[in-house]
């Protein structure tokens, strides 16, 4: 038999497959079809919205409000509602508004650079342990444990004050510092997991086989396909962290000085709240959204990128 | 004890004349947001006591959805069942309250499935699992179900009932499980067993075990058996009539002789030419070009016909091969079927 | 002898207390296909892994055209590998979901870079894509897109990348739909023609393994209990495991009712962790003898038969009476 013939005979003529799509001509990846069912998610579009406008308040809040957010004038003490302070003012006579919207910066600031701190100490960790086991998963994963049996309020306490000695500094990187260093371990704890799944895939056997080395199998294998997970765990951890640094502002161990932040507002405005209710309230909603917003994010992307929900 | 037989027999539109099981033309859709798959797509079957019917197909041709649709165990939705009926003894069991239709399913018609270790609550032990059937279903007492639990294991051939009585799941292999879930299939005494690819998972020596002791329990109890594989090794040894199912409808139904003596339906006659055989050496395997289609996306007339060499222009265009009814107990779903029998 | 591709002596691999593999010898001839048969636990798939490298055996040696793979490391084992590739059971896990198919098959050059020149990687690539019978087209696509039956060429296409003499074939059909492996096994055929490969073909269904093997041996909780050309095992086979092996595989004839010796054996397969003493298999053998617990017995030419067989009493039996 010739090898034309040979060939011809277990060719698969160009006859309909498994179709699934219309479009089943276009090349598609995961990223590909997650981004087609989180386009149809009205969660997704309603939390990037609501995230895209949070960034935008934090990086350019003259955009929102002319009003200046120091000026303030004890006269105003906790009047109601007037002009442009849609919110009223606080016990020092400052727009809530102003403050609430500026205030998106410090609290997003520290949100972020947290998490990103958290994130690499996770991931190494996280992969370590996933990747190598043995001896070395072993001591990782008691570090995280370690760590994550240290209580959170009493090491941000420790931690705080040992990293604001300049009294100048606003605290934010303490903050930050602090917040990032403590909250790592479920994402370690996720990557972890995720690594041992994926390094027993028949796809890295095969590519071990092929003669592929532990940097080839990390980058091109084992991480792309272990990382998902991860990264709706850090945008959740996003949301967390927010919440945190209002948390910790609010217990006088955050920002300090004349900076601004949600918790700081929510931290002002508790002994106040008889009186005016609106100091509280807004910067809290504010608070509350944002939070909800990352985390139905992370929800939306974390489902439409499980290729076992297709 | 509840006399459940007695309740069982009499209700209203059953009929002592009746075929054990009748199948007519069933209609399951699956709604799902790709489109709606015809999973099952016009399908009549029928059972007699102490008969086996093999359902024979490949994955996705509808012969386990046609079996859940029996029981009545489809998750519903996405699955619809949209037209057709399940007669048993000449009760539609499709229009039976819940409550009925969860009596029969217990006492009357039982199912095995492939997996035995994802059908057996693992958190009880097996006499447990047995002796609850016994308790709930018989009323018995503790001990009693305990004693008819024994009794079970000992008839599939568990060695050492007594003692394994009190065993969990996991910790029977996997030839030992099958048959525990055999014996929980049969506790109440079913008229009609059905088994989805019982043995598929299975070694072929343990294979060999299983179908032995299912064709015992058959004869021992003059039960009915529906066997849904894919194997036509394991059919041409138990069953005594085929119905060969593709694409959601039954392609070809005739007695196991006929079937692999002489198919009457393109499908039937490429599979038997694609299965290398232990007995011979050397033959070519003919290939079925292609692949089965997505049950959304269904060809127009015949399913197989783009795959099918004898299809001519009838085949492309609607509507779909009529059941020809070639010959008592015969039937086939193609125009050409004279052509694929060589008459 | 240089006619022998792949060679293993006394492998054995212990795992802990498993013994998975214990004291097989195998010889593969250039162009030759022997297949591997037996149960669960018996071994074969350990034995897969052995031959291509995933496993390091505990003791024994793997001879590749005549080299020691046993003991070689970095560059060495790399360069080593590419005469011995394996064909996986499952294609839904053995391709990377997040790669392209031109990558995945692609990824034997990037690893062994000097074997093609990048310029003609992409082509090379679709030249596989062309000889496994898929179009050259879909190099872009990723395997989701493709059905079982297409995934399983995309991996055979990868095991062929390099030029491999031998490819190690484990249950390559084993989760295809029964029309779609004659379209693979086809396939592997018309490649060991084409391409002058010797397989390893590792399955549990004996009807496949009968129809592209030249030679079988049959595997029993770690050992080959027997082993010779098909129409020795399958037609005269020796060994009563072997035995009651073929006449537990249905054969899709229903004329041969009642004319099969059929023999049933009792129980299930011991743990490889606890393997009977003397014979492995005489706690199920129905023709076992009180030396039988005594002996291990092994794998040699016997009194009554023409082919190695481990059993003190080896005897052919024609199973279609």
């Amino acid at each position: 038999m010739s090898e034309s013939q040979a060939r011809s005979m277990v060719t698969e003529p160009g006859l309909p497959g498994p179709a699934r799509h219309a479009d089943r001509g276009r090349t598609r990846s995961l990223a590909g079809d997650a981004w087609r069912d989180l386009r149809r998610n009205p969660i997704f579009w309603i939390a990037a919205v609501l995230v895209v406008v949070v960034l935008v308040m934090a990086a350019f809040p003259a955009l929102f409000t002319a009003a200046d957010p120091k000026s303030c004038a004890l006269s105003n003490k906790h009047l109601g509602a007037s002009g442009s302070a849609i919110f009223g003012y606080d016990f020092q006579g400052c727009d809530v508004y102003a403050r609430t919207i500026y205030g998106a910066r410090n609290s997003i600031e520290v949100g972020v650079f947290a998490t990103l701190i958290s994130g690499i100490i996770g991931l190494a960790f996280g992969l370590g342990a996933g990747y190598f086991g043995g001896w070395v998963d072993a001591v990782l994963s008691r570090v995280i444990d370690i760590v994550l049996g240290i209580p959170f309020l009493l090491a941000a306490i420790v931690l705080a004050k040992r990293l604001s000695h300049d009294p100048e500094s606003n605290g934010v990187l303490a903050v930050t510092i602090t917040l990032g260093v403590l909250g790592w371990t479920t994402a370690a704890r996720v990557m972890r997991s995720s690594v041992i799944a994926a390094k027993t895939q028949d796809y890295v056997a095969a590519a071990r086989m092929l003669g592929a080395g532990p940097a080839r199998l990390m980058m091109r294998h084992i991480l792309p396909n272990s990382v998902a997970s991860f990264i709706v765990v850090l945008t959740i951890l996003l949301g967390t962290n927010i919440a945190g640094e209002a948390t910790l502002s609010f217990l006088g161990i955050g920002l300090k000085g004349d900076a601004i932040s949600w918790g700081i507002a929510i931290n002002e405005a508790g002994p106040y709240v008889r009186t005016a209710a609106g100091p509280l309230v807004w910067p809290s909603v504010f608070l509350a959204v944002t939070v909800l917003a990352f985390i139905m994010l992370g929800d939306a992307i974390r489902d439409a990128f499980d290729p076992k929900l297709r | 004890m509840t006399d459940i037989h007695a309740e069982l027999d009499a209700i209203p539109g059953t009929d002592p004349y009746a075929p054990l099981l009748q199948v007519n033309d069933l209609h399951v859709e699956f709604r799902t947001r790709d489109g709606v798959a015809r999973a099952v797509n016009g399908v009549n079957l029928y059972l007699r006591p102490a008969e086996t019917l093999a359902i024979l197909g490949e994955s996705g041709c509808g012969k386990s959805v046609t079996a859940q649709a029996i029981m009545g165990i489809l998750d519903t939705p996405p699955a619809h069942v949209t037209r057709g009926e399940v007669r048993y003894r000449g009760v539609d069991l499709l229009r039976l309250p819940e409550r009925e239709r969860r009596k029969v399913r217990a006492n009357r018609i039982a199912m095995i499935f492939q997996d035995a270790l994802s059908a057996l609550n693992p958190v009880y032990s097996v006499g447990f699992q047995i002796g609850e059937l016994f308790r709930v279903h018989r009323g018995m007492s503790r001990a009693d179900a305990k004693r008819r639990s024994i009794e079970l294991l000992d008839q599939v051939r568990i060695p050492a009932a007594k003692d394994r009585i009190g065993d969990y799941p996991h910790q029977f292999s996997g030839g030992m499980r099958q048959r525990v879930m055999i014996a929980m299939a049969l506790a109440l005494d079913p008229e009609v067993l059905i088994a989805d690819e019982p043995t598929t998972a299975l070694d072929v020596t343990v294979q060999a075990q299983i179908m032995g002791l299912l064709r015992e329990l058959q004869h021992q109890r003059n039960m009915g058996l529906i066997l849904i594989t894919h194997d036509m090794g394991v059919v041409a040894d138990v069953a005594d009539r085929i119905s060969v199912m593709y694409a959601g409808k039954v392609v070809e139904e005739a007695p196991v002789y006929d079937i692999y003596g002489r198919p009457a339906h393109p499908y039937t006659k490429a599979l038997l030419e694609s299965i290398p055989r232990l007995d011979f050496k050397g033959q070519q395997l003919n290939v079925i070009r292609g692949l089965p289609p997505a049950l959304t996306d269904v060809p127009r007339g015949c399913a197989f016909n783009p795959r099918c060499g004898y299809a001519k222009e009838p085949c492309r265009r609607d509507p779909a091969p009529p059941a020809y009814n070639i010959a008592p107990g015969r039937t086939v779903r193609c125009h050409f079927w004279n052509e694929v029998a060589g008459v | 002898m240089t006619d022998v591709v792949l060679e293993t002596k006394g492998l054995v691999k212990h795992f802990k207390a498993v013994q998975a593999v214990d004291g097989v010898d195998v010889k593969l001839r250039r162009g030759e296909t022997l297949g591997i048969v037996g149960e669960s636990g018996c071994g074969k798939s350990t034995l897969a892994k052995l031959l291509v490298g995933l496993e390091k055996p505990t003791a024994g040696s793997i001879m590749v055209r005549g080299q020691e793979m046993t003991g070689l490391r970095g560059g060495d084992l790399r360069r080593a590998r590419r005469h011995i590739q394996m064909v996986m059971q499952d294609p839904y896990t053995s391709l990377n979901p997040r790669m392209t198919v031109g990558d995945i098959i692609g990824e034997p050059y990037e690893i062994h870079s000097d074997v093609v020149p990048r310029a003609n990687r992409a082509r090379a690539v679709q030249e596989l894509l062309e000889i496994v019978g898929l179009s050259p087209d879909h190099i872009n696509r990723y395997p989701h897109q493709f059905s079982g039956g297409q995934r399983q060429r995309i991996g055979i296409a990868r095991a062929l990348a390099l030029r491999p003499e031998i490819i190690v074939c484990d249950e390559p059909v084993s989760a295809l739909d029964v029309s779609i492996q004659a379209q693979v096994i086809n396939l592997l055929e018309s490649l060991q023609r084409e391409f002058g490969l010797s397989y390893i073909f590792i399955a549990h269904d004996l009807s496949v393994v009968r129809h592209i093997s030249n030679r079988v041996a049959v595997m029993y909780l770690g050992r080959i209990v027997e082993t010779g050309v098909d129409s020795q095992i399958y037609e005269r086979p020796t060994h009563p495991y072997t035995q009651a092996l073929l006449s537990a595989v249905p054969v899709p004839d229903p004329r041969l009712r009642g004319h099969r010796r059929q023999i049933v054996l009792e129980g299930d397969v011991p743990s490889p962790a606890d393997p009977p003493s003397g014979c492995r298999f005489h706690t199920r053998c129905f023709m076992a003898q009180p030396r039988c617990a005594e002996q291990d017995p092994i794998l040699a030419i016997r009194e009554r038969s023409d082919h190695p067989s481990a059993c003190h009493y080896a005897e052919p039996r024609y199973l279609m009476a």
